[in-house]
């Protein structure tokens, strides 16, 4: 996908005006994060269980070329193709050239966010080949005009079923529902067709297991089903970073996935494929295979941003995340919005071109405390605002200020002379309110807010003054 | 014992009663409160911001005028995460300086944090009559797990009554020089915090932390409320209003 997250801090600011936006962000948050609560007091041990699950993501990354050689001996042995993609253009390539080899016309998908970095659809499109979204939530992207998506589980958590009934009744040429199931009801008979003409079926993958071989897929429409089992090919598009051990370690994640991401106990469907369509098997695809994609991942095995390979892409992160809930995820410019999407996007994009997400946090750590598999995003988010300052990647004027604050704080006795004169400068410009309106110096401030004003003096001032003639009476002065 | 107080740039800068506050406490807890006269920045702008290098400079001369108390204290959950979690990680830039700074952090302590579980303060000086609602500053909460202890001291107050608001645990919006990067984001943040203060109908709201502070105060003033106080634990717990 074009990367256009140069222009944060502008989309932000239209997303923060877009009034519709910010109701049905609202909305969607408490269902979120309520949901989540009530599903993991289920666990008798949260704590536990997460700890788990990050021990044994490390113990996969560890090993990660020998634990992605035991899949690929295993999903062969089953019959299964596994090919291997370095970056985007390898990935498309690959997928490509099989749609080539079946002689494939139509491709039905379920959701891959991986498909969307490789911008998979528009490469297939460019062969001559349909691509068809069947998640309800990508296909309404897909129909109104190839839209990004906002949030990597719920794409169109930023819609409200308004705008969308308008979407349904634009490109079906039906007459526009009000009822949610009605809806859903009507995106099924248009896909239904589809899925029964598809030559080929693309899915994302959330674990591969090496131990024998599968790809296990957590969904909730039952189009994942749809895609992986009726049409004569299935091609699985994931991350390396994605294979386990063994289907242990798939019951553990699986006790945190779903309950991290939409508050569930299980999907509503939970698919453990492996290899193709063996004799006297019911059904599955004739011809089976894995494209795994490296596009940056293999680079961050053993290296500072390492820990961010354990994600599991629950999404909570940004759920609990107040930037994430105030301007929605399409403000980022890429695939990945929220905290984790400011860490992967300028590690796979480039950090040349992502200069605000790794900024656009409060580094409140609520996203750290959420995630199932403790990835300290805060850690890593300034480690990536470190690699900004040594590249030089911030502004000028902003580097200088860091410094020249540093430079006085190390100079104790300018530093008391500077906030001595600071603060009244600030008193004056009150004006003898409780409050500065409008600050010169640091605009952004005042947009949205007062500036408190300060008392007056510096407490060096007043304590020197205390030691000299003995306690204030009465406390200080408001 | 002899406590060092941290008093913080914020408190330095613009409320320095609240450190006034601090001293009165930890006296009337029975500590010997010192404040080195040369302390200025812990260098958590530096290191928020990706400068290590100015970060580290800072660290050490915390390091140099602190390590000599038996306790440091410090009004801000903030700064005291940044000494007793962070200087941690700086160090290890350095190998000869680890141990030392480990014993630094290890003795630092948020205000109420250190009130309740080190001084065990016994009677609160503050008689404050009224309704409050207490915000959990970040830092204090998630890197320091200070969410009981403010409230217990502010339980010895027999005129308080404590009404928690929705979404008391969510982030203010503030986060440092991420308030100026992302003005608008960072006040459409603390929007959502003052609609909760506003709907818990209180005289006044609580904190631990100076950044929160400046910005709900601000926030709730823009937004048209001149009647909800924003204070500082300590000077409710003081008495200092």
């Amino acid at each position: 996908m074009e990367i256009r997250s140069m222009n944060f801090k502008a989309r932000a600011g239209q997303k923060l005006a877009d009034v519709v936006l910010q109701e049905n962000l609202k909305r969607a948050k408490s269902k979120f994060i309520d949901s989540r609560i009530s599903a993991l007091a289920e666990l008798d041990d949260f704590e536990a269980t997460r700890e788990a699950a990050k021990n044994l993501r490390d113990r996969s990354l560890a090993d990660l070329d020998l634990w992605l050689e035991k899949f690929e001996q295993e999903a062969t042995r089953r019959g299964a193709t596994v090919l291997w993609a370095k970056d985007n253009a390898e990935v498309c390539q690959r997928v490509v050239d099989i749609a080539r080899r079946h002689g494939v016309k139509k491709v039905t998908k379920s959701k891959s966010m991986l498909s969307e970095e490789a911008g998979l659809n528009q490469a297939l499109e460019a062969a001559g080949i349909q691509p068809v979204e069947t998640d309800l939530g990508e296909y309404i992207l897909q129909i109104n005009d190839n839209e990004p998506p906002s949030h990597i589980i719920a794409p169109v958590f930023h819609k409200n079923k308004e705008e969308i009934s308008t979407l349904f009744a634009r490109t079906h040429g039906r007459p526009a529902l009000t009822d949610i199931q009605m809806m859903t009801r009507e995106a099924r008979e248009v896909l239904r067709p589809h899925f029964l003409s598809a030559d080929m079926g693309i899915s994302g993958g959330n674990f591969l297991i090496a131990e024998t071989g599968s790809v296990a897929l957590v969904t909730n429409e039952g189009n994942g089903r749809m895609v992986t089992t009726l049409p004569p090919v299935h091609v699985v598009v994931t991350g390396i970073e994605k294979v386990v051990p063994t289907l242990e370690d798939l019951a553990t994640l699986m006790r945190l996935l779903p309950r991290s991401a939409t508050g569930q106990s299980i999907s509503n469907y939970f698919s453990l494929l492996t290899g193709k369509k063996q004799t006297g098997d019911q059904d599955g695809p004739e011809h089976m295979y894995f494209v795994l994609v490296d596009s940056g991942r293999a680079d961050m095995v053993g290296g500072e941003f390492a820990e961010m390979l354990r994600c599991i892409r629950c999404g909570a992160c940004m759920n609990h995340c107040p930037v994430y809930q105030a301007v929605g995820g399409q403000a980022y410019g890429w695939v990945y919005p929220g905290p984790m999407g400011s860490v992967l996007t300028p590690l796979f994009a480039g950090l040349e071109n992502a200069i605000d997400l790794p900024q656009a946090a409060t580094l409140c750590n609520q996203c750290g405390v959420v995630c199932p598999v403790k990835i300290p995003l805060p850690d890593l988010l300034r480690r990536l605002r470190e690699k900004q300052i040594e590249r030089r990647l911030r502004p000028l004027s902003e580097r200088l200020a860091l410094k020249a604050w540093a430079w006085m704080a190390r100079h104790p006795a300018l530093y008391a002379l500077g906030t001595k004169l600071g603060v009244r400068y600030l008193k004056w410009l009150a004006g003898g309110e409780d409050r500065i309106r409008i600050l010169g110096l640091v605009p952004e401030w005042t947009l949205g807010r007062d500036f408190p004003a300060p008392e007056g003096k510096t407490f060096r001032e007043l304590y020197v003054r205390r030691a000299v003639a003995g306690p204030p009476q009465g406390g200080a002065a408001k | 014992m002899r406590v060092g107080l941290f008093v913080t740039c914020l408190v330095d800068l613009m409320r320095p009663r609240i450190g006034f506050s601090a001293i009165r406490l930890l006296e009337a807890a029975g500590c010997e409160v010192v404040v080195p006269a040369t302390q200025t920045c812990c260098g958590q702008p530096g290191y928020n911001s990706g400068d290590r290098a100015s970060a580290l400079a800072l660290a050490k001369k915390v390091l140099a005028e602190f390590e000599a108390c038996d306790y440091v204290v410090v009004p801000s959950g903030s700064c005291a995460g940044m000494i007793r979690v962070d200087y941690a990680d700086l160090a290890k830039d350095e190998p000869g300086l680890t141990c030392r700074m480990e014993k630094l952090s290890a003795k630092t302590y948020e205000l109420t944090d250190f009130l309740v579980n080190i001084a065990r303060l016994e009677r609160v000086p503050g008689d404050f009559q009224g309704r409050i609602t207490y915000h959990d500053s970040c830092a204090g909460l998630r890197e320091l797990g200070v969410k009981a202890q403010p409230r217990a001291l502010l339980a010895k107050m027999p005129g308080v009554a404590l009404s928690e608001m929705p979404g008391a645990e969510e982030c203010c919006g503030f986060g440092g020089a991420f308030s100026v990067k992302f003005g608008e984001i960072s006040a459409a943040i603390a929007e959502k915090k003052c609609a909760g203060i506003l709907a818990a109908d209180v005289d006044a709201v609580v904190l631990g932390d100076l950044g929160c502070m400046l910005n709900i105060e601000g926030k709730l003033r823009r937004m048209g409320d001149e009647k909800t106080r924003v204070l500082h634990v300590a000077e409710i717990l003081a008495g200092d209003l």
